[in-house]
């Protein structure tokens, strides 16, 4: 909201700078978010008197005018307006002067005769839309002034972002009082006057929704003048607030708004049709709205209407037909309570928000509304002319807001604040806060005053106590804890301890949004129906990822356009996979890697990366959880991935995720140029450690034997290390496939496979006939199970 | 008999200089010193010379073998040398040369954010809690004290799924599963993604937040004051770091404040970062409401706590000088790999 500070001082006037006062408010929870000099622009037009006016010997519309601007000699100006005359005061821009729109003003030569400056049109100094002539100033303004001076428009903005909380300070007076309280000064709060009827028309008012509509004031007014000129204060101030001027009557109604906080409401009385009913919309009921908006309304809407239509949608906004226009004489003016509860969300609702929904949305204060009518009477009486009626005040004495009072206990104030405070300062704090205070045994009994819809409790209270006593104020303590150590299970691995591995092993952790474009995620999982946003950013952010791998293979595109030949990628994060019992938000880590297995080098290793190396990595991490052995790699088939180079990974015969080759279509589909590895795992089912448990070191040889064997290529690596180890059994201390030969000498559909494996006993050096017969054995089951033939 | 040893040794001698490489050594030695080598045969012709002559004429062939011993071993020593001569000059490498597969990753920077920022609260005995990120508007919104009718909902930009449920704007729903499960004191950070429907310059829709909270018997806004200013100083690094609090409103807590620390670019003299302010907001603080504490079936009577929350984004930014929040998720590895 913003407020002109000339227009605040009226109110409360401290001895501190702007910049001090901006500080009090953001200091004390009022925001400031910025200030504007107004009236800069205008520097350099002076207040003059048009002396002497002739005709131009040369141009029959132009005029040569002897302007006094209160200098020594009078300047000569010529002028083009048909209104410029004697006698009259004008808006001088002087020579060097330079007008809104980047105008500069210089000595000039119209038709032979010199010029040296112009007078200005409301529409030249964007002042007014009036382009019909010059402005003519009143009597009163005093010649060789700053124009801005005698319009009151040099004037500081304050935009203040308040929190929705304090409804109350979205007015001067609201925001006066605080800085009253503030900076202990006193306020001058504007007077109202109460204004007596000189007619005696009324309209009746029926309040058919009062839990949502307790309070209607209406006044009457007839005969006023629509198109007399609004004040320049006036328009000053409004425009100073970012509101624009539009007619006298809707502009006194804004004033007293911005003034009281209480938003109102005119309507064009003759176009009323007779009683006033605040009422829930007709499902459907049609409603013209003043910005032209045709609207039709549900019926959790409520209207102010007459007898025949709705007129107007509640604390949000008037309706074109009964609303003000240039024909206007007789009024209905309107300033009722709204229920905030009631009323949030409606405009938003339809697409809307004003500055009345966004007020009474946050509170308004209730005992203000005939206030709010007295002064817009006052000022519409000294602008616009005509007869006030008296002021109807429909009040529903059940669903009024009650007087309410919360409850402040002292200890509280020290145990919530950690500050003791005493009984003079609180009281001191909350009276001037406009607070009544009843004090008891432990405390107060605070009554609050109608327009703070922020207190409602005791803690509410001790806000406001500290707020003004400075949250700067009260003491820092350090942290003061019972010391208490934190589980850290040995058997849980952390998934930075992953991350780091992998950061080690030349991985770059990535982050991507969790929700991508669903033609991603179809690409990776076409079975899987993703969970779609209501109010997606845009379609590419449009569906809940149920993988993290359309995100990386992006992340690999991106920056494989960018001349990266060596990718190593990994996040860690949820995916969000639908299912018959509900979503799931599984955590997992995956990666993608693609290009070069190592940077490119004076060597001769500039291979790239393949199945294995991305399956070293993932072993790696195997290896943290002391587990190896608990983890599979099943030759298998997914979507997106290349169907001979695809695993699943088992843990102890449970899924924990996949590995592979994308799938070359899907490759291109992601615009990638080069073949990309990726794995994912769900990470539940990889964390869990095992502890070490010691087992005896044994002081006998192991014995090493190498075999090669001739088996068909179906025939795993992993069926023949497992064969080995089941009959070797606890004897076998480590086994490594060292060699794969295809090629000459070996049948096409074979391949050869040379086994290196070293046995070892615990209790005694193995005898040369044991190692015989285990190798026997191991080469009969090779043999009978596997088809192998031992090879010389 | 003298003169034939002579010559032998001599010829040794000579033999053995002119040997040249270990194998022609090894050579000499046995023509000279094996077993069937001269001087051995001289050795075992000495039986055959009369007896009176024998033991100057051993002493003359065993003088003659040490020589050419000795003459052995120093030529060997002298070839071994020069073989390990060889064999640094051979071996000499360009050390100016990259070495092999050097490259290390690294985390990405707002993680390894949140890592410091885990690891101050941890050193403290705050524990860390995780939630969902597709949450339901209980734990977001109801039980935060914030029920659908009210305006801070519409500051809170929220992305919706069709059954009602939404992405959390925020980590405090953290808080309240926290409580349910647990029972006070309660003492956790917690880290995470969070959502708002908002993407321009300064907003991306997804961006990460870290939550505290602390609920105990004796806990005071003063407290709060304590340890967010500690935390500020040890996370920026500066123990002369101005922090100020100020009052400010979220429905959750009570009160409620905003913590500004002075602007780490400029030191507080005012630069474009702060809006030439001084201050940068950094952190939203307060007491936790009592509403929040009793839907988590806490009794508010009993227990006060605070909260706080930061964006992470903002704290990598100010702490590394990141001048553009949308690189964070470009992952361009020219961006990622400074945080290594």
């Amino acid at each position: 909201m913003k407020i002109s500070e000339n227009w605040l001082r009226t109110w409360v006037n401290p001895d501190i700078t702007t910049e001090e006062l901006v500080a009090t408010l953001t200091m004390a929870g009022l925001e400031v978010d910025g200030t504007e000099a107004l009236g800069a622009e205008l520097a350099g037009i002076l207040v003059g008197q048009i002396e002497k006016a002739e005709r131009h010997p040369e141009a029959d519309k132009l005029q040569v005018c002897s302007v006094n601007v209160g200098a020594d000699e009078n300047l000569q100006i010529i002028c083009g307006a048909p209104n410029a005359r004697e006698g009259i005061k004008v808006a001088v821009a002087t020579i060097g002067c330079t007008l809104p729109g980047d105008f500069k003003i210089k000595k000039a030569k119209l038709r032979g005769v010199h010029s040296f400056g112009m007078l200005c049109s409301g529409k030249e100094l964007e002042l007014s839309d009036d382009h019909d002539g010059i402005i003519e100033l009143n009597e009163a303004a005093e010649i060789g002034t700053q124009l801005v001076d005698h319009l009151g428009l040099k004037d500081t903005a304050i935009d203040i972002d308040l929190t929705p909380n304090r409804g109350d300070c979205l007015g001067i007076k609201g925001i006066a009082t605080e800085v009253g309280v503030l900076t202990q000064t006193e306020v001058n709060p504007v007077e109202i006057k109460t204004i007596p009827a000189t007619i005696n028309d009324t309209v009746e008012i029926k309040l058919s929704a009062p839990q949502a509509n307790p309070r209607f004031v209406a006044r009457v007014m007839k005969g006023v003048d629509i198109n007399a000129e609004t004040p320049e204060w006036m328009k000053a101030r409004l425009l100073a607030s970012d509101i624009r001027s539009i007619d006298p009557v809707v502009d006194v109604t804004n004033y007293v708004m911005l003034e009281l906080g209480h938003p109102m409401h005119a309507f064009d009385l003759n176009n009323l049709e007779g009683a006033i009913e605040v009422r829930y919309a007709k499902a459907g009921e049609k409603l013209t709205m003043l910005d032209d908006t045709e609207l039709e309304l549900r019926d959790d809407t409520l209207v102010v209407a007459d007898d025949k239509k709705a007129l107007s949608m509640a604390g949000i906004m008037g309706g074109k037909f009964s609303g003000i226009n240039e024909k206007t004489t007789d009024l209905l003016l309107e300033a009722a309570h709204w229920d905030p509860i009631d009323i949030a969300g409606k405009a938003r609702s339809y697409g809307m928000h004003t500055d009345a929904s966004h007020r009474f949305e946050r509170g308004v204060d209730y005992d203000l509304c005939a206030k709010t009518i007295e002064r817009a009477t006052e000022l519409l009486l000294e602008i616009v002319g005509g007869q006030a009626g008296p002021i109807v005040d429909q009040i529903d004495p059940e669903h009024f807001p009650k007087p309410r009072s919360v409850k402040l206990r002292s200890a509280r104030i020290e145990r919530l604040l950690g500050i003791q405070m005493s009984e003079e300062q609180v009281e001191d704090i909350l009276s001037r806060l406009g607070m009544t205070l009843s004090a008891d045994e432990e405390g107060w009994l605070v009554a609050i005053p109608s327009r703070r819809f922020d207190i409602a409790i005791e803690a509410d209270l001790i806000e406001e106590l500290v707020r003004v006593y400075g949250y700067n104020n009260v003491p820092s303590r350090k942290p003061v804890a019972e010391m208490a150590m934190i589980r850290q299970p040995e058997n849980r691995l952390q998934k930075l301890q992953i991350g780091r591995l992998l950061a080690g092993r030349g991985y770059q952790e990535a982050i991507t949004y969790s929700f991508i474009d669903k033609d991603s995620q179809q690409l990776i999982d076409p079975g899987v129906e993703p969970l779609p946003l209501l109010n997606p950013i845009s379609s590419e952010l449009g569906v809940m990822r149920t993988s993290i791998w359309p995100g990386l293979l992006k992340a690999v595109e991106y920056n494989q356009k960018r001349q990266n030949d060596l990718i190593r990628l990994f996040e860690t994060g949820l995916k969000f996979v639908p299912g018959e019992e509900g979503l799931a938000q599984v955590p997992v880590i995956a990666g993608a890697i693609c290009g070069r297995r190592y940077t490119e080098n004076w060597e001769a290793a500039n291979d790239k990366v393949d199945f294995f190396d991305l399956k070293g990595d993932l072993e790696a991490i195997f290896a943290l959880t002391a587990a190896s052995d608990q983890f599979e790699f099943v030759a298998s088939q997914r979507d997106g991935l290349h169907p001979g180079q695809t695993a699943k990974i088992l843990r102890n015969g449970v899924e924990c995720g996949f590995i592979g080759k994308l799938h070359p279509q899907t490759q291109k589909e992601f615009d990638i140029d080069e073949a990309v590895f990726v794995f994912e795992l769900d990470l539940k089912r990889v964390l869990g450690r095992k502890l070490p448990a010691f087992n005896p070191l044994s002081k006998f040889p192991a014995i090493r034997r190498d075999i090669a064997i001739l088996v068909k290529e179906s025939v795993t690596s992993s069926q023949i290390v497992d064969l080995i180890g089941q009959t070797a059994k606890h004897w076998l201390n480590n086994i490594v496939i060292f060699d794969i030969y295809r090629g000459k000498g070996i049948e096409p559909g074979y391949k050869s496979v040379a086994i290196g494996f070293s046995l070892q006993r615990s209790d005694r050096t193995f005898k040369e006939a044991e190692i015989n017969k285990t190798l026997e054995r191991i080469i009969s089951a090779l043999t009978e199970k596997l088809d192998a033939v031992l090879r010389d | 008999m003298s003169e034939k040893i002579d010559e032998l040794l001599n010829r040794g001698l000579t033999a053995v200089a002119d040997a040249a490489d270990m194998q022609s050594l090894e050579q000499v030695k046995v023509d000279f010193l094996g077993k069937k080598g001269e001087l051995t045969s001289q050795l075992k012709s000495l039986g055959s010379l009369p007896a009176e002559e024998r033991p100057l004429a051993g002493a003359a062939i065993n003088k003659a073998k040490k020589a050419i011993q000795a003459a052995l071993d120093e030529r060997k020593t002298s070839f071994e040398a020069a073989a390990i001569q060889d064999q640094l000059s051979s071996e000499s490498v360009d050390v100016t040369l990259a070495g092999r597969n050097s490259q290390v990753g690294g985390l990405h920077p707002v993680n390894r954010t949140l890592e410091r920022i885990v690891n101050y609260f941890a050193q403290i005995g705050f524990g860390v809690e995780e939630g969902p990120e597709v949450e339901d508007d209980f734990h977001n919104f109801e039980a935060l004290n914030i029920p659908g009718h009210h305006p801070a909902r519409a500051m809170h930009d929220t992305f919706y799924f069709g059954n009602g449920d939404l992405l959390r704007t925020h980590t405090s729903p953290v808080q309240i599963r926290t409580m349910e499960k647990t029972s006070p004191p309660v003492r956790i950070i917690a880290p995470g993604r969070v959502y708002r429907c908002d993407s321009d310059l300064t907003h991306t829709p997804m961006f990460h937040q870290v939550e505290g909270l602390l609920v105990d018997k004796t806990t005071s806004f003063s407290d709060l004051k304590g340890v967010l200013d500690e935390f500020l100083k040890h996370f920026f690094e500066n123990d002369n770091l101005a922090v100020r609090f100020r009052p400010s409103y979220f429905p959750f807590t009570e009160p409620s404040a905003e913590v500004d620390i002075e602007c780490v670019m400029c030191s507080g003299k005012g630069c474009r970062v702060c809006s030439h302010t001084g201050w940068l907001e950094i952190l939203g603080s307060g007491m936790v409401h009592p509403n929040v504490l009793e839907s988590a079936g806490i009794d508010s009577e009993e227990y006060t706590g605070y909260a706080f929350g930061m964006g992470v984004e903002r704290m990598t930014m100010l702490r590394y000088g990141v001048n553009d929040l949308r690189l964070f998720f470009e992952n361009d590895l020219r961006f990622l790999k400074q945080f290594n």
